[in-house]
């Protein structure tokens, strides 16, 4: 039981983790119709960031308040990022076929994994501490306070983004937008504004992502994002590809789905499990979780 | 009010528009008659900036518009209720609404226009909080209408408002039409099928035939047209 409920804790805050990541694919694809591939590189680059703002730019880190001036620098500086990919290697693919978006989005993925390697040396870093850490013990079961943080940190951002999405006006025309570009552009709204902010928006949470993971796995590189995003882009699928609460879901599936397969001695298998799941979902129910098939009124 | 002059618009390899050239003053309501794929929703495409021309100019209250994109012309007044409604069907009405009034900062012009579009169509009232997606076919009208008005538009692109609807529900739309007609000072330029209904209200009105405008007249005109007769009015 108590190993039971450990296992849960630390699926909980991996899982959390890939629901951040997984929101961002999701909104881009609500928003452009593909996966982003180069979202997990941007998840790389917050942990990088985090590392400078610790190690060049000296934040000093070891309380609550410097921890959480990396984290929202690393989401602004993602956010940024974020939106010069789409607006410097997407947008002038708008009007061409989504294949050619996917694959210029693998090509980004690459630039940046490489582009990484020679700026920040292909060798893994270590990660600094950037919130005090203690271990809670409540009875056998041992729950680390950076546990702890990536779950709260992780609801935080989930409720700011459902209020963004749900409660302001920008959120709604990215749903409208996602739900039809002709539309929304005859309503008035500046698509192309909107797209930016989505994949702002989405980077962010990506750069979020990163530094939560690198504190529970304090080891970085240039190439850390590829297995969490694909991870994460599972999440998506899983959830339903375009559905937010699907993202979140399938996020926190997969990261519990995960962290039992490896407490049961499967461990050898944890990465396995979750492309097997992808290719469950595609077989039997290709629209996700939580996605519908859409029909239209005629 | 909206000026086209020698408008050719392609998709692709095929041509959907030659060289046409048509007027809307203000006030009036223009229709568009001719059958599928005559270009009639094309050329209210052309003009509300959904698709850019290969050549020929667009004029919107005496400015070149040609080339600028859907959203700026909502800005200055232009709204185009497009063929096949395209409501949003994962927002609810009340939503839908408030978005058609997106470049509207002021709240007390939105909510004045909410109430105007509402006592318009009484029936989007009942269902302000529903999912658009779950209205009829009639009602999905209603708000995509409803929702074009929101913007306060001084030119109204109507494409297909009879599309699909109860003829009852057809007859209560085209009288709200008119009655924005007359008491807004609205300028309207519709596209429909049904001639007959179309040309009943309306001051003027063009005759579409694979790309070219055929004919122009008064509607009065063109409704004892006997070729207009024979080929739009299933006389």
């Amino acid at each position: 039981m108590i190993e039971f409920l450990q296992q849960l804790i630390n699926g909980i805050s991996l899982g959390a983790i890939y629901a951040l990541i997984a929101l961002g694919y999701t909104m881009v694809y609500g928003v452009l119709r593909f996966i982003n591939f180069a979202h997990s590189d941007v998840f790389m680059l917050g942990a990088f960031v985090g590392y400078y703002a610790v190690k060049k730019l000296g934040v000093p880190v070891g309380g609550l308040a410097g921890g959480l001036l990396v984290l929202c620098l690393a989401m602004s500086i993602c956010a940024i990022v974020g939106i010069l990919i789409e607006r410097l290697a997407y947008r002038p693919l708008r009007s061409r076929p989504t294949l050619s978006v996917l694959i210029t989005a693998i090509g980004v993925s690459l630039l940046l994994q490489n582009l990484g390697q020679s700026v920040f040396g292909a060798n893994p870093k270590a990660f600094p501490r950037l919130f005090p850490e203690t271990n809670l013990h409540l009875g056998q079961l041992s729950i680390t306070s950076n546990q702890l943080l990536v779950i709260a940190v992780s609801l935080v951002l989930l409720a700011g983004l459902h209020f963004i999405v749900h409660r302001t006006k920008t959120g709604t025309a990215m749903r409208a937008l996602s739900f039809n570009a002709t539309a929304s552009s005859l309503v008035g709204i500046n698509n192309d504004r909107i797209i930016s902010f989505t994949f702002g928006l989405g980077s962010a949470l990506a750069g979020a992502g990163g530094i939560l993971y690198a504190m529970n796995y304090p080891s970085i590189d240039p190439l850390m994002g590829t297995m969490p995003g694909l991870k994460a882009f599972v999440a998506a699928v899983l959830g339903g590809v375009g559905s937010l609460p699907g993202a979140a879901l399938g996020g926190l599936l997969i990261g519990l789905i995960e962290t039992f397969v490896a407490g049961t001695g499967w461990s050898t298998y944890r990465d396995a499990v979750a492309f097997a799941i992808l290719i469950l979902i595609l077989l039997l129910r290709p629209a996700g979780l939580l996605g519908k098939s859409r029909s239209d009124k005629v | 009010m909206v000026e086209i002059r020698n408008l050719t618009v392609a998709y692709g390899a095929v041509t959907a528009l030659h060289k046409i050239s048509l007027t809307v003053n203000a006030g009036e309501i223009v229709t568009l008659i001719g059958g599928n794929g005559a270009g009639k929703s094309t050329t209210l495409r052309a003009i509300s900036g959904l698709i850019r021309p290969r050549s020929g100019k667009i004029m919107y209250q005496g400015t070149d518009v040609t080339g600028v994109p859907a959203h700026e012309l909502v800005a200055r007044g232009l709204s185009h209720c497009p063929e096949g409604r395209l409501v949003f069907a994962n927002l609810t009405v009340d939503e839908n609404l408030r978005l058609g009034a997106y470049l509207q900062r002021d709240r007390k012009r939105i909510a004045e226009e909410l109430d105007f579009v509402l006592t318009l169509f009484p029936r989007l009232s009942e269902r302000t909080t529903q999912l658009a997606g779950t209205l009829s076919g009639g009602e999905q009208q209603m708000l995509a209408i409803a929702r074009a008005l929101m913007s306060q538009p001084r030119c109204l692109l109507l494409d297909e408002p009879s599309l699909g609807i109860a003829p009852l529900l057809v007859k209560s739309i085209f009288d709200q039409i008119v009655a924005l007609n007359r008491t807004r000072g609205l300028t309207i330029l519709l596209v429909e099928q049904n001639a007959n209904l179309a040309l009943e209200i309306s001051h003027r009105g063009y005759v579409l035939e694979t790309g070219r405008i055929i004919l122009s007249d008064h509607a009065a005109a063109l409704r004892s047209n006997p070729d207009v007769q024979e080929a739009y009015l299933g006389a």
